[in-house]
């Protein structure tokens, strides 16, 4: 069973479905599947139930943080230089939004194969993005939605109980995410070194001690 | 009363004593603990109750559920920021006299998660620790030492005068600020009463210097 045929058959399963490979050049090579949030749930019936893959068991659920970078990359382009026109070679630079990224490991107990691995993707990384729950497909998904909901600020649609799960209700930042700013709390760092130290600095700057 | 002739009366036979020390002898040999553990640290804790390390010995058996019966708090393990004003309302609950002993490197100062998220960097920033113990986690015989520390802290207590215990303090404090749940973190993120962060040179961290001054 590989994932190549896992793909073509739910692709003719599940019409309308977009899927694609995400490849894994590690010596592990656990290749992974994008699939598209509109038709997740389907897919997730689908694996769950067909009689030949029967992924039953949703070990894992985690989320992975892509942010936005800059892409610099070298483009020719027509210019005039001293009235006669030639060809410079400038930077054109291009910013990429970035996206949050949600990532379910399935097993079967019954078949005892696996993993399978699923990766959905938001459209950006604004507050309040939106993807399927898959907690109605499998139960175990319940809680690290809801920790993914808490660290990444993933809204599950479908979720029977999306509520934070390690941070406090009135809780308003996201910490898993890369841009999380954590409150400025070094006052006290007595073997303070790298990032460390360097953050108890800033704090005395701010503080405006020595 | 002088030390050695209390003790010569006591080879004749006679027991001097004063109101000072029986109070004191009562006190540091009936330390009920708060029946609470936070994270691994406990685990040690209740091995240190139990039969091998046996804490019953030093008259701290009697675990109580309730803050109201109990003497001494344990901060055994890590303190999240959800659960700390909870450890707190649990201090401000227990009566007079109390101690506080900060088990562990975790209730110490936050210990391998310091740098976390939503681990609060040490219990004494709201409420005030009488003995600390380094350790991850410390074993058994640490907590009996910690213990017999804080027996001997007891055994020192004057009754009267201006160092005389908190209890017998009408004026001070016996309840703290419990921390609320802010949009970022605790408010406030530390008690100005109870903590003041200590004077540390960072200026040469970091430098070959640094282990010199």
């Amino acid at each position: 069973m590989t994932l190549e045929n896992i793909k073509s058959e739910m692709e003719a399963n599940v019409p309308g479905c977009v899927l694609e490979i995400v490849g894994n050049p590690s010596p592990s090579g656990q290749h992974s599947l994008r699939i598209d949030p509109a038709h997740a749930v389907a897919i997730a019936t689908f694996l769950r139930d067909a009689e030949h893959l029967r992924f039953d068991y949703c070990s894992n659920v985690t989320g992975i943080d892509w942010p936005g970078k800059e892409i610099s990359e070298k483009v020719k382009a027509k210019k005039l230089v001293d009235g006669a026109e030639q060809e410079v070679e400038e930077i054109r630079k291009t910013q990429t939004i970035g996206h949050l990224e949600v990532v379910y490991h399935l097993y079967s107990m019954e078949k005892k194969h696996g993993p399978v691995i699923l990766r959905m993707r938001t459209e950006d990384r604004a507050e309040g993005v939106h993807l399927p729950s898959l907690t109605h497909v499998w139960r175990s998904a319940d809680f690290q939605e809801r920790e993914i909901f808490d660290l990444y600020g993933v809204i599950f649609d479908g979720h029977p109980d999306l509520r934070r799960i390690l941070m406090w209700d009135g809780f308003q930042d996201h910490p898993m995410r890369k841009d999380y700013v954590e409150p400025d709390d070094y006052e006290y760092e007595p073997t303070a070194h790298d990032q460390v130290l360097e953050r108890a600095r800033q704090h005395r700057t701010v503080m405006g001690a020595q | 009363m002088d030390e050695h002739l209390k003790t010569e009366l006591r080879k004749q036979g006679i027991v001097a004593t004063t109101l000072q020390e029986l109070y004191n002898w009562g006190r540091k040999n009936s330390l009920w603990p708060l029946n609470f553990g936070l994270a691994c640290c406990a685990i040690e804790m209740i091995a240190a109750s139990m039969a091998r390390y046996d804490m019953a010995r030093f008259g701290a058996e009697v675990f109580r559920p309730s803050p109201r019966q109990a003497d001494l708090m344990i901060v055994a393990g890590t303190v999240t920021k959800k659960m700390a004003p909870q450890v707190v309302r649990l201090y401000n609950q227990m009566a007079e006299p109390k101690y506080v002993i900060s088990m562990g490197a975790c209730a110490i100062s936050g210990g391998p998660f310091k740098q976390g998220y939503n681990v609060l960097k040490g219990i004494d920033r709201y409420i005030p620790v009488d003995v600390y113990i380094p350790g991850c986690p410390p074993r058994p015989e640490a907590l009996i030492d910690a213990l017999m520390t804080l027996q001997k802290l007891i055994d020192k207590q004057s009754l009267t005068g201006a160092d005389r215990p908190r209890h017998l303090q009408a004026e001070a404090p016996s309840e703290f600020i419990v921390p609320r749940f802010g949009a970022h973190d605790l408010e406030p993120p530390q008690n100005p009463e109870v903590w003041d962060a200590p004077l540390v040179n960072i200026s040469l961290a970091g430098t070959d210097d640094a282990g010199k001054h």
